[in-house]
């Protein structure tokens, strides 16, 4: 046994676990992991947050199991176990929306179950879990479930604002009563596209202020 | 014109370097050189400069624009006497009616974007370059006469900042900001730029007759309405519905006139997509499939916005392919794709925008494969000898 290190549960170090991914570290906007989910589900916002708890859930649980049994995983097929974890997983949050909130399970359809492929899920557990202890890949996993959830709350907060005029269902814009001067939904929001186009707006606003991450080629 | 010369070039000090106004120097050179021809010289290597820069350019451009734009406002008044039954308005009449229509969305047009250009010039320490002189004249020529203004506006502010100013500004842009600005609002309001009503001022408010309908050519051949269709003759004037600029064809021939005259305009993509699109609809008749691939193949460049496309849009220099190959390659490819989208895509009638848009973006490669191909066969010359 070496020399076991005293850290209290949220050091300075695991504090840092929580919080870079939701600004400098960020699975989507500065690694730009699990884009694919991050234009498919976020139309509205509701679906949005369901699937953004539901990654945060899969991948700190992951993270956890996969840091727990770390040392007697064989190296050469480490990824079939990560993937039987992760579907293990998926497979219980799919069952649990689907017992609990069946309509947005209905709305995400196959998105939850495409929660295995995940890029970030992968990533993190392959960057971190393999080499770290469980209490920091719990947070690890928290944190870029939180860093993606935030972005896709983001994103999905335009697309319904400007899209279909509500937030979380609520008509804001007709309440304000816009609709009299003209004014009229954004229907290109509703597209793919435009998930993409915010996507990218939000990474240049981030890079603007954050000198740091503008790559020098 | 000398007491404003000697004006602007008594306050110059005052924006150069260490000057009270340094940091608003753009918009000192930008006005100037508006003015008059800019009097910078080269100095190192020898150089021949001709006073064909963007802005003599641009203005040329401007100017072959001129009679699709007349003809477009008196096209949207004509249209309106017709949907309103206003048997009795002199010709004038009409023409003062669509310009006093049109006159505030060219406003809106270069207010919004030119306010962006000059923005984005001062952040990025840039004189204000003169690319949007053409879009924002482009822009409204391209949009049904009703479109209301706020969403012109934000259609163009989409346009600069997305479409251009992302990329690096004027000459930087992968795609036509004008075309991205129709784009734009084609995906984003479809009611609004679709449909028998749009095109003919006033009828989106109702008002107008019961049951007239002021769908483009383009539609009506969609909708089956071969027989409601306006003689070619028609389409080739322009009385007919549709964007303000686009409808007719004698007056954008006078553009393009102007254009190859003056050598702003490229001949080998003009003539490339009117074969490739008169081609791909003999083609199409020859082969059937719908009932549209029944269109004479000479209507499909005489409807909607083909002949506005190839002459104004399709030759922007920025966004098309820059080699003489590929331009032959681009254009045709362009032709040949707006008959496909229209014949075969039933959602979207108008397929000059979405084929330029696309061949916008192959551009770079259709270059890039001609400038191998010629590196090859040197390469292989050399070889030989």
């Amino acid at each position: 046994m070496g020399k076991v290190e005293k850290v209290s549960l949220l050091s300075a170090k695991n504090k840092k676990l929580l919080k870079n991914p939701l600004g400098i570290e960020n699975p989507v906007t500065v690694q730009v992991l699990g884009i694919c989910s991050a234009l498919a589900v976020t139309v509205k916002m509701k679906p949005a947050i369901v699937m953004a708890i539901s990654v945060t859930v899969v991948v700190a649980l992951s993270n956890m199991i996969i840091s727990l049994i770390r040392k007697s995983i064989p190296g050469r097929i480490r990824i079939i176990v990560q993937l039987v974890v992760i579907a293990t997983l998926v497979i219980i949050v799919d069952q649990f929306l689907k017992a609990f909130a069946f309509d947005v399970s209905k709305q995400l359809s196959v998105f939850v179950g495409l929660i295995i492929t995940n890029c970030i899920l992968m990533g993190r557990l392959e960057a971190f879990a393999m080499s770290s202890d469980p209490w920091p890949s719990f947070l690890d996993g928290i944190g870029n479930g939180a860093g993606y959830g935030l972005i896709l709350i983001i994103v999905s907060f335009f697309r319904e604002f400007l899209g279909s005029g509500t937030v979380l269902g609520y008509p804001v814009m007709e309440k304000l009563g816009v609709y009299n001067f003209g004014y009229e939904d954004n229907g290109m929001m509703i597209l793919p596209p435009m998930a993409l186009i915010i996507l990218g707006l939000i990474i240049w606003f981030q890079r603007a202020r954050n000198k740091s991450l503008i790559e020098t080629s | 014109m000398s007491f404003l010369l000697d004006k602007m070039k008594k306050i110059e000090p005052l924006f150069k370097k260490g000057g009270r106004f340094e940091k608003l120097y753009s918009f000192y050179e930008g006005f100037a050189s508006f003015l008059f021809v800019p009097d910078k010289v080269t100095t190192k290597g020898s150089h021949i400069r001709d006073h064909m820069d963007m802005k003599r350019t641009m203005t040329v451009v401007i100017i072959a624009l001129m009679p699709a734009l007349l003809f477009g406002c008196y096209n949207i008044g004509l249209q309106h006497t017709r949907a309103f039954g206003l048997n009795d308005w002199p010709v004038i009449q009409m023409f003062l009616f669509g310009f006093i229509k049109l006159l505030p969305m060219i406003i809106v047009s270069y207010l919004v974007g030119l306010g962006i250009e000059f923005i984005a010039a001062q952040i990025r320490g840039h004189e204000i370059s003169e690319g949007y002189l053409v879009t924002g004249m482009l822009i409204p020529l391209i949009m049904p006469v009703d479109v209301p203004l706020w969403m012109l506006a934000i259609s163009v502010a989409f346009a600069v900042i997305l479409g251009k100013e992302v990329f690096g500004g004027t000459g930087m842009n992968i795609l036509n900001p004008a075309l991205t600005a129709r784009a734009f609002l084609f995906f984003s309001y479809p009611g609004r730029m679709s449909g028998d009503k749009v095109w003919i001022e006033g009828l989106t408010k109702g008002g107008g007759p019961d049951g007239f309908s002021g769908a483009t050519p383009l539609a009506l051949a969609r909708l089956d309405g071969f027989d409601q269709m306006p003689s070619p003759m028609e389409m080739f004037v322009g009385t007919i519905p549709g964007s303000v600029g686009e409808t007719s064809v004698v007056a954008i021939l006078i553009g393009a006139f102007i254009l190859l005259l003056t050598g702003v305009g490229s001949w080998r993509i003009m003539l490339s997509m009117t074969l490739g699109a008169l081609g791909m609809g003999l083609l199409l008749n020859a082969v059937g499939g719908n009932e549209y691939t029944q269109i004479p193949a000479y209507y499909h460049l005489i409807m909607g916005g083909f002949a506005f496309g190839t002459v104004f849009m399709a030759t922007d220099p920025v966004t098309a392919a820059q080699t003489n190959t590929g331009k032959y390659i681009y254009g045709a490819l362009t032709g040949i794709m707006v008959v496909i989208i229209r014949v075969f895509n039933p959602a979207y009638p108008e397929g000059t925008m979405l084929a330029i848009l696309l061949m916008n973006v192959m551009a770079p490669l259709i270059d890039h494969y001609v400038v191998n191909a010629s590196i090859r066969r040197r390469l292989k010359r050399g070889r030989r000898v």
